[in-house]
């Protein structure tokens, strides 16, 4: 008795509540923008008409704190002890979804139970997440061992391949997240660059390839900027990795001069592919400092002229297999995953409309429900993906901007809590939350902005729909359970 | 745990990403909110739909209530560009009853701003317009296969009468001039075009109403915004009544038939226009409907000029009618007194000036001159007038003081009648002389004004206005088409007298010899027993045949009706004139036609005059 009234006290006193109240807070934003996305000029305000979806989000949202307290009330090791049973569970779920789902917009994705249709992807992220930090946080864990490492990535990539065969790229690149908290884990930085600069050189590379540059023609401003990138990495790599200012004098110098000379010479006295000087000059480059490696005698050289020869490879096959070795549906995957397609109404209709409903919002916005970009459907998706327009269009700049304090409050808590952890385990786990709430938000935000590439893929809290949010919510108080209970072991 | 440790400062590179993304977001979020306006007109332009609601135009009746002109509703296609998704241009082009090159000339001409400046690809555009009932219910069955196009409802001119074309005027379609001069209109808007339609629009137009709609990204109406707060009930035009008789104007058009000219009538004590008659004429019901435009090009083709508005709009030699006006400012300068005669051996004859007269007594006093149009008394009445040298000092300042008081009568200016185009007619003056004869033009250079030729020019609404100011012995109001215009009261412009120069007595005389021509001198065929009519012939020389005149009033006291007559080329003022203005005069003060004034009024229309195709 007096163990377990020990235990209440220690439950209330030890939960971090700063997480729960932006947790309340976002919440209730969050309703208050499906209100006003889903709201109809014609119909009179029925919010809590279980019909509409804002009467329908209060009942997620009322489940989810119910789901939020049976979490907090169980005991934070079953989640260590039972990881990887759950994962398990969750990726013979995952690989039979396709087989059980119904077809929603091309969807594989969701389970009818009922009433109600659940998306299992949704609830992989924490499955992956406990299972990931289970695995890492054993004794004899080392992420510098090969295989260590690759047993990793394989949990990290499974759920991600089970996802992509229900036809949600966007959700499935959601675990590329992960990566971010195997950086903090020491995975080395240069994995975690060189796959960012991967991401970067695909997305600049095939979603401008038939852009011409500055007026030339027969220049490509994706190839342009990424044959730039590779040659402003590798003078930055050698700025930082070795010591002699020459040879990056050199690389920066001749490298950005004939660059600037050839575009120059393209633009106002012959036009040619300007792309093709710059590939001789990181093909000069690559020579030289694998001369140099060989000369002074340092590895590093070698590797970051390997860095750039891999880039360049990158590049040009990722064009090339694109192009040539996708099937075109394939093609048509990536291609609507860039904006490219999935446009109704000519180039970047959609996020056009999302722009000029933000832009339309000014410093206060056009108040709660007053906010005509949205109500009258010109911004697609607008209650779940793009529900961050409504926000931008009814509440303005200010309502922005709190929304995204909010969200950097809760990503800088979670950072908090997870280094205050006293075992891997929680800290691997917070991590992992706190990199998949920050990538919905960059992605998230970022598409409605105009910034980054049209993802599909809910803005937590916020968007409308059970799945996201019970999955959000698990994500979230699983951790702040683990957290709870984190001087449990001290005491003892 | 030390391999923890190890790596934790990575902690704040995470947490400097997240900051930096949230940063990057927090000032792309204030450019796109607070840098520009651009958004917003979008997202208003995107959202709100205006849809115009046009009032009914004012109708326009006789002032004996007559309707005669009024409103009939009528359809008109628009088209939004960019809602036009997947439009089967064919089966769009059969339902209408257009070819395909028609609807590919039509799309261009809707594009191309500069033949219509206010085109969006968002807005309705006007694709066809005036289809009629029948064609709009067999097209709005199908107007459902064809997104992008709408149907307006509008009305339509409808004249009741085949009459009155230039006085009632037209409407049409604005162009890009209207739209430039008044934001009041739009791209595919009406206006009035000629007559009262015209100078009336304001009082008729009433003013668009707008009703501001919510669409969605569908393009469907989504209801008011905010309730109907914001929008405006259209106020429908206000309706005129015109001074115009429509039996008397009815009877003018029968009596010029197959000829050139013009009857003005006034009544004296109002200054509002009776009847106002240009020949040739056309039927006003052409000018409405699709059919406007073709029919409007053959009557601009004419060689007779059907179009113009002779009455307003053409400048005559008045001929011996200006005598009257002579005659009066002669007494008032005192050159010559009633009992002044002046010898008239078949014309004017002076230093080798020879002016032509027909045979009568000789010398004559004024009561008797203007009875037979002497041109010698006039002429003699005019070399006085500039050669007296004790009253003026040179020739200029004499005939500075003549054309006072020709423009006090009404003369040279504008008289400012509501309708538009009307001409001033010309009335000499000392600087045009002194310009076109050089400094050394004496009274004979100029002695044909006198009678009326010469560089003198009238419309004949100029010579109506005389025959009123002389029933009115001395003043004249602003002659109007318009009596009344609903819930407004009259312009004061046309309730103000405008007095000459001429005293009232000076104008008795001049009314006595009036009178005189109709007992006994040119005007006889005028002469009645039932009222007393005042009258003066006019037979204005020009290149080709005479142009017949008449003006005249009745009854001479307490008059009801000036009227002027002007037959381009039909002889003597006696011949057309003269019988054209009695038989207008009969109509108005007795109702009614006799059967012998009907008679001829039947002959009178039947007579033709042949014009040459190169003369007006």
């Amino acid at each position: 008795m007096a163990q377990a009234n020990d235990k209440q006290t220690g439950l209330l006193g030890s939960v971090d509540w700063f997480t729960i109240v932006i947790y309340i807070a976002l919440l209730a934003l969050g309703w208050m923008s499906v209100c006003g996305a889903t709201y109809n000029f014609d119909q009179g305000l029925n919010f809590f008409d279980f019909d509409t979806r804002s009467g329908m989000q209060i009942v997620w949202i009322a489940t989810s704190f119910l789901l939020a307290l049976v979490v907090l009330s169980i005991d934070e090791r079953i989640f260590d002890s039972f990881s990887y049973i759950i994962y398990a569970l969750l990726m013979l779920l995952l690989l039979a979804t396709p087989f059980l789902a119904h077809n929603i917009k091309g969807s594989m994705s969701w389970i009818k139970i009922g009433p109600f249709s659940l998306q299992p992807a949704e609830f992989a992220k924490f499955a992956t997440a406990l299972c990931v930090a289970k695995y890492m946080s054993h004794q004899d864990y080392n992420i510098a061992r090969w295989g260590h490492f690759l047993v990793t990535c394989l949990l990290i990539i499974t759920p991600m391949v089970l996802i992509v065969m229900q036809r949600e790229t966007g959700s499935a690149l959601v675990y590329l997240a992960f990566f971010l908290m195997l950086y903090r884990e020491g995975m080395p930085g240069s994995i975690l660059f060189a796959g960012v600069s991967a991401v970067l050189f695909f997305v600049v590379g095939v979603r401008f390839a038939d852009v011409p540059l500055w007026g030339i023609q027969a220049t490509s401003t994706g190839g342009f900027w990424v044959l730039l990138l590779i040659q402003f990495f590798a003078v930055v790599l050698l700025r930082v990795y070795t010591r002699h200012l020459g040879p990056v004098l050199m690389v920066a110098g001749y490298g950005l001069g004939l660059t600037v000379a050839a575009l120059c010479f393209s633009k106002y006295v012959l036009p040619f592919d300007v792309t093709w000087v710059q590939l001789l000059l990181l093909c000069a480059t690559i020579a030289y400092l694998l001369i140099l490696a060989l000369r002074r005698r340092m590895a590093r050289y070698a590797y970051i002229g390997l860095f750039a020869l891999g880039a360049l490879a990158f590049h040009y096959s990722a064009n090339f297999v694109l192009d040539n070795v996708m099937e075109p549906h394939q093609q048509t995957r990536i291609r609507v995953l860039l904006g490219m397609e999935d446009d109704p109404r000519g180039a970047g209709y959609n996020v056009i409309q999302a722009k000029i409903a933000i832009g339309s919002g000014g410093l206060r916005g056009k108040g709660f429900l007053n906010g005509t970009q949205t109500k009258l459907k010109y911004v697609p998706e607008q209650d779940t993906d793009f529900i961050f327009c409504t926000v931008g269009e009814e509440e303005g700049f200010l309502g922005c901007a709190v929304v995204l304090t909010l969200f950097l409050a809760l990503i800088l808590r979670l950072i908090h809590l997870s280094e205050r952890q006293p075992y891997a385990f929680g800290r691997i786990y917070g991590y992992s939350v706190m990199s998949i709430f920050l990538f919905h938000v960059f992605i998230n935000v970022g598409m409605v902005l105009g910034l980054t590439p049209v993802i599909g893929i809910p803005l937590p809290f916020f968007s409308y729909g059970g799945s996201s949010l019970w999955g959000f919510t698990l994500l979230l108080f699983i951790f702040l359970r683990i957290d709870a209970g984190r001087n449990r072991f001290i005491r003892k | 745990m030390e391999n923890d440790r190890q790596f934790s400062n990575r902690k704040y590179v995470i947490g400097g990403v997240a900051v930096v993304i949230i940063l990057i977001y927090l000032v792309r979020l204030f450019s796109l909110q607070l840098m520009s306006d651009d958004f917003k007109r979008n997202a208003d332009s995107n959202a709100f739909l205006k849809r115009i609601q046009y009032p009914a135009r004012g109708a326009i009746s006789d002032r004996e209530g007559r309707l005669l002109v009024y409103n009939q509703p009528a359809y008109d296609i628009m088209v939004v560009m960019s809602e036009m998704e997947d439009v089967d241009t064919l089966d769009l082009c059969q339902s209408l009853g257009i070819d395909r090159e028609w609807f590919d000339r039509r799309m261009v001409e809707i594009k191309d701003r500069s033949r219509n400046p206010g085109y969006s690809s968002y807005t309705q555009q006007l694709f066809m317009n005036q289809l009629s009932t029948e064609e709009f219910s067999s097209f709005q069955e199908k107007l459902f296969r064809f997104p992008g196009f709408y149907i307006q409802k509008r009305n339509i001119r409808q004249y009741a009468y085949p009459n009155a074309a230039h006085i009632l005027g037209d409407v049409g379609e604005v162009g890009p001039a209207d739209i430039e001069a008044d934001d009041y209109y739009q791209s595919g808007d009406y206006i009035g075009k000629q007559g009262v339609e015209r100078s009336y629009e304001r009082q008729l137009r009433g003013e668009k109403g707008v009703e501001i709609l919510l669409r969605d990204a569908r393009g469907r109406i989504k209801g008011n915004y905010q309730d109907g707060k914001f929008d405006r009930q259209p106020v429908p035009g206000k309706n005129l009544t015109l001074s115009i008789d429509l039996e008397l104007q009815q009877l003018g058009e029968r009596l010029m038939r197959h000829k050139l000219g013009s009857i003005v009538a006034i009544e004296p004590s109002t200054g509002e226009i009776l009847c106002m008659v240009s020949s040739p004429t056309f039927d006003p019901r052409i000018m409405v409907g699709r059919q406007r435009g073709k029919n409007h090009q053959a009557l601009s083709a004419d060689p007779h000029l059907p179009l113009l508005n002779r009455a307003i709009n053409g400048t005559y030699p008045p001929g011996s009618t200006f005598k009257t006006s002579q005659a009066l400012t002669f007494l008032e300068e005192g050159i010559i007194t009633p009992q002044t005669a002046y010898p008239c051996n078949h014309g004017f004859h002076y230093r080798g000036m020879r002016v032509g007269c027909h045979g009568h007594g000789s010398p004559l006093p004024l009561i008797p001159a203007i009875g037979t149009s002497c041109n010698g008394y006039f002429c003699w009445g005019l070399y006085y007038m500039l050669s007296n040298r004790k009253k003026y000092n040179n020739i200029q300042e004499a005939m500075t003081r003549w054309k006072d008081y020709m423009v006090s009568m009404g003369f040279g200016y504008k008289l400012n009648v509501d309708l538009p185009g009307e001409k001033r007619g010309m009335i000499p003056n000392a600087d045009f002389y002194d310009r076109h004869l050089g400094r050394t033009w004496n009274p004979l250079s100029v002695i044909s004004i006198s009678i009326g030729q010469g560089e003198v020019t009238l419309t004949p609404l100029q010579i109506a206005n005389l025959g009123a100011t002389i029933a009115n012995r001395g003043y004249y109001l602003t002659p109007h088409i318009v009596r009344e215009v609903q819930g407004e009261p009259l312009d004061t412009l046309f309730t103000r007298r405008h007095h000459t120069m001429v005293s009232k007595r000076n104008y008795e005389y001049v009314v006595e010899g009036m009178r005189r021509a109709v007992t006994s001198g040119t005007c006889r065929t005028a002469n009645n027993p039932w009222y007393e009519v005042c009258g003066k012939t006019g037979t204005a020389q020009n290149r080709g045949h005479d142009h017949s005149v008449f003006m005249g009033f009745a009854p001479k006291d307490n008059p009801q009706i000036a009227v002027a007559v002007y037959v381009e080329n039909g002889g003597w003022g006696a011949t057309f004139g003269v019988p054209i203005g009695a038989l207008i005069m009969e109509k108005f003060i007795q109702g009614q036609l006799s059967a012998a004034s009907e008679a001829r009024a039947q002959s009178i229309e039947n007579k033709v005059i042949h014009y040459g195709t190169s003369k007006r």
